[in-house]
């Protein structure tokens, strides 16, 4: 591999990690969010019954 | 979300397959096209979200605020891809990773940790008009420093940053241009799709929030 395509290779890298891990974050936050509907459905119902 | 992975797919195959070498720089020049599209979407990130700040102390509109901050956010990580992958290409082109004497990159800089304090900013104030009214007039103050540094270039000289959009169009064969249009496609769309993921889950968290107290004994 040419330094050329090292450098090149690299700053491709750089942009498929970040688009990644942006990625990684908003899905765990959707996780998190998903878990607290969970958490207050459950509240709600438990309300209702009384 | 699917427009963008399937223009970024063909982004990637049109840098790789389609687009020829440039007789000057040769391999590394296939850094501008997506170093150069991530920068103005970065722009485009920042100039939106000032935008919606106009907006919000327009017409005091609190969703505003949070499609600003949404847009700067994103503008933010865009920044930061811009000046990674441009030292990147600086170091394989210049030698160097960094060139003070460029007044471009010296711009995008300041532009990049001008906004980047506009977290510190926002989290330093409690949640409410205040926050709000303090953020709009700061990501008002920052967007005036895009047209400079769109200008710098131009009125300074600067030589050791490559000017490829003049005043004649752009300075590249046909085939490079159609592959730089595609991949500033992809990035706008790839955060076009991102501002609505995220202001989507900011929203929800909000509406989680008020519906836990609601429920709260």
């Amino acid at each position: 591999m040419t330094a050329a395509e090292q450098y090149v290779a690299a700053a491709y890298l750089v942009v498929l990690v970040t688009v990644l891990a942006y990625v990684l974050i908003i899905g765990a936050k959707l996780g998190r969010l998903e878990r607290e509907v969970a958490e207050l459905t459950e509240l709600a119902r438990r309300k209702l019954d009384g | 979300m699917v427009l963008a992975l399937a223009l970024m797919g063909a982004a990637v195959a049109m840098v790789a397959f389609y687009v020829p070498e440039d007789a000057d720089q040769g391999l590394s020049q296939k850094i501008f096209y997506f170093h150069v599209p991530i920068a103005l979407t970065a722009y485009a990130c920042f100039g939106w979200g000032a935008l919606k700040a106009l907006l919000y102390l327009w017409r005091r509109d609190p969703r505003y605020d949070l499609e600003s901050y949404v847009a700067i956010h994103l503008g933010v990580i865009f920044g930061a891809m811009t000046l990674v992958t441009g030292m990147i290409w600086a170091k394989i082109s210049w030698g160097v990773w960094w060139a003070w004497s460029s007044n471009q990159l010296v711009l995008f800089l300041v532009l990049f940790l001008f906004y980047s304090a506009y977290f510190m900013l926002r989290f330093s104030v409690e949640d409410g008009p205040m926050r709000a009214n303090l953020s709009a007039v700061y990501a008002l103050f920052g967007v005036v420093l895009i047209p400079i540094g769109f200008l710098a270039i131009r009125l300074a000289n600067d030589f050791i940053h490559p000017t490829v959009f003049t005043s004649q169009g752009p300075q590249m064969a046909g085939s490079m241009f159609a592959t730089f249009v595609v991949c500033w496609a992809a990035m706008l769309a790839l955060a076009a799709a991102f501002y609505g993921i995220e202001l989507a889950g900011k929203r929800l968290d909000a509406r989680l929030r008020e519906l836990r107290e609601l429920l709260a004994p």
